[in-house]
Order: structure tokens, then sequence, then C-alpha cells
């Protein structure tokens, strides 16, 4: 087999790497080059072209959450093999990252995943807090678990939506957009934005909490958690969306592990497995919830999985409220965050320093970390090389959605091109952070 | 050298590095999180242990056992004249589009790889990106079958 990627379509034989996990897995990967699927004389697959057609789906196509392009190769009606094509929207944010100090770096993280912004800004932050040793106030950790669980609350709330409408429910998209913008509301008074939010930065968090956040959240968690009943009673009981999900692009817990999956797919195989529980970071080993799991790996499961994130989520909301210590918001360290704005016009070593980390930044010790949250979407890695400048030396991010949508293909074998606009809704893709 | 020390850190070198990865994931590391590579082209003074010789590349693997609640991580120096190193892709079939992205980006080649096409960029853009010495802000935006200038 050739290094340079010359694979030819259909010459990809799956004895040839017939040791350990590769054998649980048959070939619903469609291996044609992006080009070829225009060329019919090209495609050599044994079937014959009588029997099998490759249709492109996408990119611009209003159900694959973004610009996906998948290449489907149909019998009929079924789904033989996939392929997805992505990097449409590729902008080279790992170089720009490369470029920009550790306190510019948030606000490009946060442009990645742009339905779960505060994860990202919270797995930089964290790497880069591990590297530069320091130990945030009480308060610092709370406030950033509050917004993660806001942020994991409006991620899947727009998931509900969205997978209503591919599903044919646009009563569901309208009630999901509506409670999302509850949650961007106090995003919008806490931060000032309603997405990209440059909020949680290393060494603490950008502000602290506005004045009343306790009736705010109070309100947020009361409601959405009544209106997530309704859900119930819209969705979860009905005949028509049952039969549409159930059964639908089923893995098994082999195949998730094989393909990396993390996630609600990998818990809708029934592996218990959420980074929050598992390997707590912030004070997750002090709140209490419950990890929800599947048990048949299917499109219903992932969809009950995470209607009940949304419960978990305002269960750990209300905890985090009433615990939530006093204190300070972020490090006091003059060389990590700036002083407070009223010093500057007092003191010169403020301003000296609110200077120096605004344009220089601060100087982190060289080294390299793995650092890992569980965002809504699964496991959301950062690993980080300082080579002791203030510029992260290379800021690679393990995207959930990218590493997800390998198993897409193996999802979508065997069932209806009718389902295919569900089964894509279910693994979740975000595609800015897919193609970064 | 490394600030989560509760991570088990391995290097290899490019003969034993699928070796030391079969043996990791014998040992009950089922899930490979994460493959990226690193450019030290202007970082060659990294903290490395004894024995271990500098080269420009480094792949590097982290594998996640979740039966012990574990991260390891593979380190393995590639160098510049010869950028291949054996895939992983028998071990794990999750590592096909990381490997992809390593190759355009980075330039890694994976020897073995089913599919070792471009992920991200188009199809016939020139470089990798990721290297250090690949110039930024220099590079006219590129357009499929565009028309050429009137």
């Amino acid at each position: 087999m050739s290094p340079e990627g010359t694979v030819k379509a259909g010459h990809w034989d799956p004895a040839e790497t017939a040791e350990g996990a590769q054998e649980t897995l048959p070939s619903p990967v469609l291996r044609l080059p992006e080009g070829a699927v225009g060329d019919a004389s090209a495609i050599d697959i044994e079937r014959g072209d009588d029997d099998t057609m490759i249709i492109n789906m996408g990119p611009q196509h209003p159900s694959t959450h973004g610009v996906l392009r998948l290449m489907l190769e149909l019998d009929g009606e079924v789904v033989v093999r996939t392929k997805p094509i992505i990097g449409y929207l590729h902008t080279g944010m790992e170089k720009t990252a490369e470029e920009l100090t550790y306190v510019q770096g948030a606000t490009n993280v946060t442009r990645m995943d742009y339905l779960a912004p505060l994860h990202n800004e919270l797995c930089f932050s964290l790497a880069v807090e591990s590297l530069l040793g320091v130990e945030l106030p009480p308060r610092a950790i709370w406030v950033r678990m509050l917004m993660a669980e806001l942020d994991r609350l409006c991620s899947h709330l727009m998931w509900m939506a969205t997978n209503g409408m591919d599903l044919g429910s646009t009563s569901m998209m309208i009630y999901g957009f509506r409670e999302r913008e509850m949650v961007l509301n106090f995003y919008e008074k806490t931060t000032g934005l309603r997405m990209n939010h440059n909020f949680i930065r290393p060494g603490g968090t950008a502000a602290d909490l506005p004045d009343g956040w306790e009736d705010d959240i109070e309100v947020i968690c009361d409601t959405i958690l009544a209106r997530s009943y309704e859900y119930d009673e819209l969705l979860t009981g009905q005949p028509i969306f049952r039969e549409r999900t159930e059964g639908v692009g089923a893995i098994t817990a082999a195949e998730a592990l094989a393909l990396s999956a993390t996630g609600p797919i990998l818990r809708s195989t029934g592996v218990p497995w959420d980074l929050r529980r598992t390997m707590p970071y912030l004070a997750y080993d002090q709140v209490e919830f419950d990890v929800i799991v599947g048990t048949y790996g299917d499109n219903f499961d992932r969809y009950s999985i995470r209607l009940n994130e949304i419960r978990e989520s305002i269960r750990i909301l209300r905890q985090v409220r009433d615990a939530m210590p006093s204190g300070d918001y972020r490090v006091q360290d003059r060389k990590v965050t700036p002083p407070p704005r009223g010093r500057i016009d007092e003191s010169m070593e403020a301003l000296i320093h609110h200077f120096k980390v605004f344009t220089e930044g601060f100087r982190v010790p060289e080294g390299e970390v793995y650092q890992r949250v569980e965002s809504p979407r699964g496991e959301l890695g950062c690993y980080l090389v300082s080579d002791g400048s203030s510029k992260p030396y290379r800021l690679h991010v393990r995207a959930p959605s990218f590493v997800n949508l390998q198993s897409l293909p193996h999802l979508l074998a065997g069932g209806l091109v009718a389902d295919a606009v569900a089964v894509i809704s279910s693994v979740d893709p975000v595609m800015g952070e897919v193609d970064r | 050298m490394t600030a989560d020390s509760a991570v088990e850190l391995i290097f290899a070198t490019r003969s034993d590095y699928h070796d030391a990865v079969a043996a990791k994931r014998a040992e009950g590391f089922e899930l490979c999180s994460d493959v990226c590579a690193v450019d030290y082209l202007r970082h060659p003074a990294r903290p490395l242990p004894e024995g271990v010789d500098p080269e420009r590349f480094e792949v590097v693997v982290n594998l996640l056992s979740l039966s012990a609640k574990r991260r390891a991580r593979v380190r393995v120096q590639v160098p510049e004249s010869d950028p291949v190193v054996p895939t992983l892709f028998d071990l794990y079939p999750g590592t096909e589009a990381m490997e992809r992205e390593v190759f355009d980006l980075m330039g890694i080649r994976f020897a073995g790889h089913p599919d070792l096409t471009r992920i991200l960029m188009p199809d016939d853009w020139e470089g990798h990106p990721l290297r250090k010495d690949y110039g930024v802000g220099r590079v006219p935006v590129q357009f499929k079958e565009a028309p050429g200038p009137r």
C-alpha cells in the first residue's frame, strides 16, 4: 500500500489489517478520492455500476449541520458505504494559536465549538494553568463549573431543537431555541456576549457573576426542568418519533471504543464513561449527579441521554448555586491576571502590570500537557507545548466532533437513506470544531 | 517535563513504536484518545530523558484506559529526512482521521494507513501548514477551478 495516499477505491482489503479490533468492524467507509465522485468510470466497486450509486449529500444541505459533505453509496434506498468529507470550514486555528499570546488564546479557542464555547475556554485555561502551576481560588472553580453546566444545557437544548427539526418536529425546534435563549440572556448579563465569550481565562474568569445571579439560575432551572417534561410528551412517547429513532444507527460498545468515540455515543452503548465522574476536574467530585447510559446504542438512546443530561445539569446547577463560595474570582498574581481597573489610576505598578499582561502576556514554563474536559460532545482535549515564551509553541485540540464523525459511516451502514439525516444529527457534529 | 504527573510517559523509537502501543493496548488501554504531532524546528533543546535523540518531529499518542482510569502518552521522535511512522489503524481504527490530520497538516506519513489523503486542506494543496517553516500570511487564497485572471 502506497504511503502517498493513492489507494484506489475498492482495493482496500480488511484482511490486510486483520489484527486486533479491526476484525470486529466491517468496512462501511467509502475509500474514494474526493474528486472521483463525478467520474463514474473511475469508480471500481465489485458490485457493478448498476447495483449501487454514489451520491453527494452536502455541503450545502440544510440537515448536515453546517458544511459537512457525505459521499453515500446507495443500493436502492439502503446506505452501503459512506465517506464524510470535511475541511470546508478549516481556518487553521491551531496555527493561529501559535501566533497569539496565552492571554489572547482563549478568544481563539472559543470559536472552535461555537455551541459550547465555554468548554473550549475551560480546557485551554486548565492546560495553561497546569503548566503555570497556579492554584485557583475556590470561587473561580465554582463559577467555572456553573458556566460549564449552563454551557452543556445550552448545547443540549440546541441539539434537541435541531434534532427535532431533522425529524420533522418544527415545534421542538422553536421550543429548543426558546429555552436556549434564556441561558443566552444570562450569558449576556454575565460575560457581555451571547457566544464566543472569552470569559474563562487562564488564572480564573474575566468577571464575577452579576448581582442577583442566584435568582436567574433559579428561574432557568425551574423553567427548563418543567419544560423538559413537556418534551417527553411531545417526543419521547410519540409513536412516529420512536419509530424513526429506535434501532436506527445502532453501534456496539466495542465498535465505539475502537473508533475512539466518546460522549453520548459511547455512553449510549452502555459504557458509563463521563470524565466529570471518572476523572474529575474542577469540583465535580463535590457535587451529586448521575451518569446517564443507554443500552442499545441507537438514536433513541442518544436522544434520551441528552434529554436526561439536561436534567442532571440542572441538578448540578442547583448544588453549585447553594455551595458557591465567596472570595476572589481569579488568582491575585499580577503576572498572570491584570489588576482591577480602579487600581490603574492610582498605582504606577498596577499600570505597568496591566500593560505587560495585555501586550507581552505572561511566560509559561517549558513543558507539555494534555488536559481534557467532558464537553457536551465528548472528550475535549488540549495538548499544549510551551517553549518558555509567552505564546504556545504548539496547541493541538482533540475535538470530540472530529473524532466522533468517524463513527458516522458505521452508524449509517445498512440503514435507510431517509434515516441518514437523523443519524447525522444524533452524532451532533459541530463543523467549527471538526475543521478548526 | 510534563505537568500532568498522573500520566505515564513512554518514549518510543520508531522501530518499537507500534509494539509499544500494542503492548499498552494489551495492558488495557482500550481507547486511543488522540494522535498529534509537534514540529520542534525552533525549539530543538527541549527536555528529553537520557538516550532519546531529539529529532525535528515528534508524534504524540494519548491513550486512555477506561477500566483503570489511567492515561498514557507515547512520544516518538521522527526525523525530518524520512518522516514515516507505522500506522496504528490496525490497533485502534479510530486513529484513521487523526493520522490523516497529522499527515495533512504536518506531513508525516503513516505506513499502512488505508486512506492517507488530505482531510482538512484541499486535495491539491501544497505544503503542510502546521510545520514551523511554512509561511504565514503570504499564501494567496486558492479556490478550486476558479477562473483565472481576466
